[in-house]
């Protein structure tokens, strides 16, 4: 990053505080509550042992997977956002997380493993983000051609995935129906450790190698490419690693529906830089999926984490479009 | 075509009955066939033919109303609040019955029609808009109608195969049960023909014409509503049938609705049928429901178009 902008730290700063408290709050949450303050002495390594077993065994996977989902899912939505310049832009209106789920649904239909579902569906997202490239990108990323590709596609693939549904036997059924919604139940460090070695990768791949030229991008096409961006290699590199990080945090968590969509948006409002936020949304983002899991938690009966980001985000998103309709911006 | 195609939607299935035997099945009581055509068959083809037509209608007098050529009741979410209305009243209501089910359908599509509408901006609708309002609107819903299901799980082994759009369930009494309202939506849909073509020469032209804006958009919201909530509680959600057939019919018809309605009215039901057809025979022993079959050939004309149409 060329210049670090207090405003952005301060946000970064403020959501990872919040989520911190929601972390320790989801820690002390179960069968068995524990006070927030035994969570923290726990977490430092000086609780009682039965308290050092739940915590660190139990429950700090599962925050932990949650976490990083987040993160993962805010720095793809962030750069998807910048490439297509387009707040509505996101890998999961898109049909890229479609892809991804889609073809995770497959292996759990035909009754795989769940190492053979992550990498499908890795495979999935990442094919659906160079197919829809593919059909909708030959002038490039942005406006509305491209995302109504998208939108096109993941109908298609919704119609696929409830197909696929049909097909499993009532044992899988159940489980099926889990993966496509998104859900923290059951994550351990096997799948939190994989998504962390990918963020540690694609982040700062995406930060200090794409973020220069995306800002420029944002300008336009011809401005950019007269400032001295390598327009195509900065594009196609944003959105494979992109596409990458969003599959992967679909394979580790199924796919939690628009935080992607939601926490660059939060973060470019309250940060007000342009570009694509990365560092700032990566903190908002965590700080939602965090949030909608401790809400799920508390909704009375166990709903998975994909069902609260579904609801909140689809009234974002109409919400969203129309106060851009107001503005005049579509 | 439309006879050839319902011949076809009788005679294929488990056991293939040539043309001459469906006659005779149809006709004979003392055919040997006389139980399969009657009891399973003719059921799901008769359905068939009303729910594509339902379709066909909706998503051509939407495409007219909202001068938008991506407008269809499945991609705007329409058919996904008819299943979420359903869902509701199958978990929470305990309704399990078609005509239970109906009004729960014709309650949901009538609030995601004037939602969709509404958010996608009106009468100041561009097509991207009407679509992404749609597809939030889709996404929102299909959420909801999840969660309701991992919630009671009792029901998802009924609802999964409704929810992706299928005529296996097909009897007379639900056919007897949608009938009044896809013929009500029928009526409505042509009686707004005339009207809908002076609107497509906008708001002012239509008025000195002496149609009523107002009134005309209200009516096709009914119709709309009418022809997507029977057509959805029949069957499920059904993608992309609005949105092929009449652009498969403008070509030939020209923009004139009093000419494409009852073109698209007749062709509709030849897709609908055909890709249940095609869904049995690709899927034997079993079957591809039709609703993945129209969602896969839909689709890639639906890109198609995206990139076509400005």
């Amino acid at each position: 990053m060329a210049t670090v902008r207090p405003r952005a730290v301060l946000v970064g700063a403020v959501a990872l505080a919040g989520m911190a408290v929601l972390a320790v709050l989801t820690l002390g949450t179960g069968d068995f509550p524990i006070a927030p303050g035994d969570v923290v002495r726990t977490l430092a390594g000086q609780g009682t042992a039965a308290h050092a077993f739940i915590i660190n065994e139990l429950r700090l996977p599962r925050v932990v997977t949650a976490v990083l989902v987040g993160m993962a899912l805010a720095a793809s939505g962030a750069t998807f956002q910048s490439l297509t310049r387009n707040p509505l832009g996101s890998p999961d209106v898109l049909g890229i997380v479609n892809g991804a789920s889609t073809a995770g649904l497959a292996v759990v239909v035909l009754g795989g493993t769940s190492a053979q579902l992550s990498l499908a569906a890795v495979a999935g997202g990442v094919a659906a983000a160079l197919l829809i490239q593919l059909v909708g990108g030959r002038r490039g990323l942005h406006g509305y051609r491209f995302i109504l590709v998208g939108v096109g596609m993941a109908a298609i693939l919704n119609g696929i995935s409830g197909w696929l549904l049909t097909k499993g036997v009532q044992m899988e059924n159940a489980r099926a129906m889990l993966w496509l919604t998104g859900s923290f139940d059951g994550r351990g460090w096997e799948e939190a450790l994989p998504l962390l070695g990918v963020l540690v990768v694609a982040v700062p791949f995406l930060a200090l190698a794409c973020g220069p030229g995306l800002r420029m991008l944002e300008m336009g096409d011809d401005i950019a490419a007269g400032l001295g961006v390598p327009v195509r290699r900065v594009r196609t590199g944003a959105l494979l690693a992109a596409a990458l990080v969003v599959a992967c945090a679909a394979a580790a968590a199924g796919p939690v529906n628009f935080v992607a969509l939601i926490a660059p948006n939060i973060a470019r409002r309250l940060t007000r830089a342009p570009g694509p936020n990365l560092l700032p949304s990566m903190a908002v983002g965590a700080l939602l999926t965090v949030g909608a899991d401790w809400l799920a938690m508390h909704s009375g009966y166990p709903l998975p984490v994909g069902v609260v980001t579904g609801a909140l985000g689809g009234a974002y998103l109409v919400w969203l479009l129309v106060s851009q309709r107001k503005a005049g911006r579509i | 075509m439309l006879a050839v195609v319902l011949v076809l939607g009788i005679g294929f299935g488990a056991r293939f009955l040539a043309p001459g035997e469906v006659w005779s099945g149809l006709v004979d009581s003392g055919s040997p066939y006389y139980r399969i055509v009657h009891e399973m068959r003719l059921p799901r083809t008769l359905l068939g033919l009303l729910v594509g037509l339902a379709l066909g209608l909706a998503g051509a007098i939407m495409q007219a109303l909202t001068r938008n050529p991506l407008a269809d009741p499945g991609l705007l979410g329409i058919n996904a609040g008819a299943s979420a209305a359903v869902a509701t009243a199958a978990a929470f209501l305990g309704i399990a019955t078609f005509s239970g089910y109906v009004w729960f359908a014709l309650i949901g599509a009538a609030i995601v029609t004037a939602l969709v509408y509404a958010v996608g901006g009106g009468r100041a609708a561009t097509p991207a808009r009407l679509a992404l309002a749609g597809a939030a609107l889709n996404a929102t819903l299909y959420s909801y109608v999840s969660a309701v299901l991992l919630a009671h799980t009792e029901s998802v082994e009924a609802m999964r195969f409704w929810t992706v759009g299928s005529l296996a369930s097909a009897d007379f009494p639900t056919i007897h049960r949608v009938l009044p309202f896809i013929l009500a939506g029928l009526l409505l849909a042509l009686a707004t023909a005339r009207p809908l073509n002076a609107l497509a020469l906008g708001d002012d032209a239509a008025r000195a014409l002496g149609a009523r804006p107002g009134v005309i958009r209200v009516l096709v919201i009914v119709a709309v509503t009418l022809l997507c909530g029977a057509a959805t509680a029949a069957c499920g959600p059904i993608i992309f049938v609005g949105l092929l057939i009449p652009h498969l019919v403008r070509p030939f018809t020209g923009p004139d609705l009093r000419w494409m309605l009852p073109y698209t009215a007749v062709l509709s039901p030849v897709l609908l049928v055909g890709a249940d057809v095609l869904g049995r025979v690709l899927g034997s022993p079993g079957e591809l429901q039709v609703g993945v079959v129209t969602a896969v050939l839909g689709g890639p004309l639906f890109l198609y178009l995206v990139r076509v149409v400005k």
